[in-house]
């Protein structure tokens, strides 16, 4: 597996062409992804046109990019400018991107090469990437299980070395949960901290850009390119210095109790791998505390209602008159009604009636309302425990990778596989899923940190300092 | 809870989604149970709790109102279904 460091390092010292390194990249790609799934499109002409340009950069000893001639996947709700973008969906067929996402454009400042684009659930509405309206993508690690989603494709990527770094978005836990399932590192970054100017919006208060590697090093390289203020997006702030905290010792790491209680539906390996984690940062000098997240049972309810709510509103865009498929009808309320209802997959439909019904006239108070109360309170749970810890740490998921239909008929409990993300979107919160261990039958369990918003580099530290400690 | 498919006709209306008629019924059971399991927020007690809206507090973020040329035009119009000449031709909604 290459690394991105390594990758911008050589390139610099123009010990390897940018062009060598997409080569060996699209190779491994033509090898794998009939079998994997985890692109709809390479965008071979256009990045090597980048890699030439890098390496001609690099000719006449012009100062390269952080990202120099790294390949770099990004998940199909992205747009880049002359690219298709379909958000894993039939409405967006044929649509074109007319300019490009700010995080995809800091990539490509850095020197970055865009690879193309990955499958995901259809507007990120999923757990699985069963809900692609175009193909499943396989997990890496067992081809006969789902690669989690709404991300599948940008985590199996960057699983099966496709790519060493890809973007996905987090908006109930969709970087998070495919990283844990894939055995990837997934960063959801602090809400505002990377612009979602050109993100295909789904809960626009929750959605998040973030980042898949292979190592802590490249997550936080490339969670550091592409964050930044943007005045295209009014909820992008400039970056604050957060707390200095860094190495495990003495760091304070809080246990939620009520994580742990709810663990009766978790998988024994799930258990096992996460005491096996506590025991390596307890090594490393870290103290652990319990805490105590009250609201915790209303988080996935909550989210459903907030998000579902929101997206209804934002896919309200999807008309047939500006972009995308356009189904023909008598009037224009027909070409409205035809082309959502064919253009939209079971679970989007399903989501836009729960988000309609939750903002429709005399039923707002009893759920939008109430949801984004107990948000609140959700919220100041958080700050209540951050006070205490400086760090929380949780499972990512209650289980590994699933089978591929195995939660298909049963949305409620496809739902649930995100108890342990969803929190952290409702909070604003920064969540990093990490490999911690592998089940018996070799399926990747990961673990997840938690840190106060703006404060990555606490979980980057610790996470490297896990990561040295089991190279030993 | 109980959702009619009269009440999933009225949803879909105002979403405007057209459904099959099996996927009315599919969706009146599931929404019936996604609902169902939403009773559990009315557990919380948030009389006295102000809704969040946006976890970082920020409110009204301003910039100036200065007009911007989207430098490419045309590969908006290129995205619609139906055009003439630079506008996106919608079907007639006055009588």
């Amino acid at each position: 597996m290459e690394k991105a460091t390594e990758i911008a390092r050589q390139v610099k010292e123009k010990k390897i062409s940018a062009a060598a390194v997409l080569e060996r990249h699209l190779k491994t790609i033509k090898e794998k992804d009939g079998k994997i799934g985890a692109f709809l499109e390479i965008f071979e002409n256009s990045a090597m046109a980048q890699a030439r340009a890098v390496d001609e950069k690099a000719a006449k000893g012009l100062p390269l990019g952080r990202l120099a001639g790294v390949p770099v996947a990004i998940k199909d709700n992205m747009l880049y400018k002359g690219h298709k973008t379909t958000c894993g969906s039939k409405i967006l067929e044929g649509y074109v991107a007319p300019y490009t996402a700010t995080a995809v454009q800091n990539l490509i400042d850095e020197d970055a090469v865009i690879i193309g684009r990955t499958n995901m659930d259809e507007f990120a509405m999923g757990s699985s990437t069963e809900n692609s309206a175009f193909k499943p993508t396989r997990n890496p690690a067992n081809t006969d299980c789902v690669p989690g989603g709404s991300s599948g494709g940008s985590a199996a990527a960057v699983a099966s070395g496709m790519c060493p770094i890809a973007l996905g978005s987090d908006t109930g836990g969709s970087i998070r949960q495919p990283a844990a399932f894939c055995g990837t590192y997934g960063l959801k970054p602090t809400y505002g901290s990377v612009s979602r100017y050109g993100l295909v919006a789904f809960a626009s208060s929750l959605d998040q850009i973030g980042v898949f590697a292979n190592s802590m090093e490249d997550t936080a390289l490339a969670f550091s390119v592409i964050s930044s203020h943007d005045p295209k997006d009014s909820t992008s702030v400039e970056y604050p210095q957060g707390d200095d905290l860094s190495g495990a010792g003495g760091l304070k790491i809080g246990l939620p109790k009520e994580y742990a209680a709810g663990s009766g539906s978790m998988d024994a390996e799930v258990t096992r791998v996460f005491g096996e984690t506590i025991s390596r940062l307890e090594k490393l000098g870290a103290k652990f505390t319990e805490i105590s997240l009250p609201h915790t049972r209303y988080a996935v309810p909550t989210y459903y209602i907030v998000a579902s709510s929101e997206a209804s509103s934002n896919l309200g865009r999807f008309d047939g008159i500006r972009y995308g498929l356009s189904v023909k009808g008598a009037a224009l309320s027909d070409v409205y009604k035809k082309t959502r209802g064919q253009g939209f997959g079971p679970e989007v439909k399903r989501r836009i009636m729960l988000g309609t019904y939750s903002l429709s006239s005399g039923y707002y108070d009893a759920y939008y309302l109430k949801a984004q109360k107990i948000r609140t309170l959700i919220k100041r749970d958080f700050d209540e425990a951050f006070k205490n810890v400086d760090v929380i740490l949780t499972p990512t998921t209650p289980s590994p990778a699933f089978k591929f239909g195995e939660k298909t008929s049963d949305p409620l409990a496809m739902y649930l596989s995100d108890i342990f993300t969803i929190p952290c979107n409702l909070a604003g919160l920064a969540g990093l899923s990490f490999p911690a261990g592998v089940s018996k039958d070799g399926r990747p369990i990961g673990a997840q940190f938690l840190a106060k918003p703006f404060n990555e580099a606490v979980m980057f530290s610790l996470g490297s300092e896990l990561a040295r400690a089991a190279n030993l | 809870m109980n959702i009619t498919e009269k009440d999933v006709d009225y949803i879909a209306e105002l979403a405007r989604l057209e459904l099959t008629p099996a996927e009315k019924k599919l969706y009146a059971g599931q929404l019936a149970g996604i609902f169902g399991w939403m009773e559990e927020l009315n557990k919380a007690d948030t009389s006295s709790i102000a809704p969040t809206t946006n976890v970082l507090g920020l409110e009204n973020v301003m910039r100036a109102d200065i007009p911007v040329t989207f430098e490419d035009r045309e590969a908006i119009l290129k995205n619609a279904p139906d055009r003439e000449y630079d506008f996106i031709k919608v079907k007639k909604v006055i009588e």
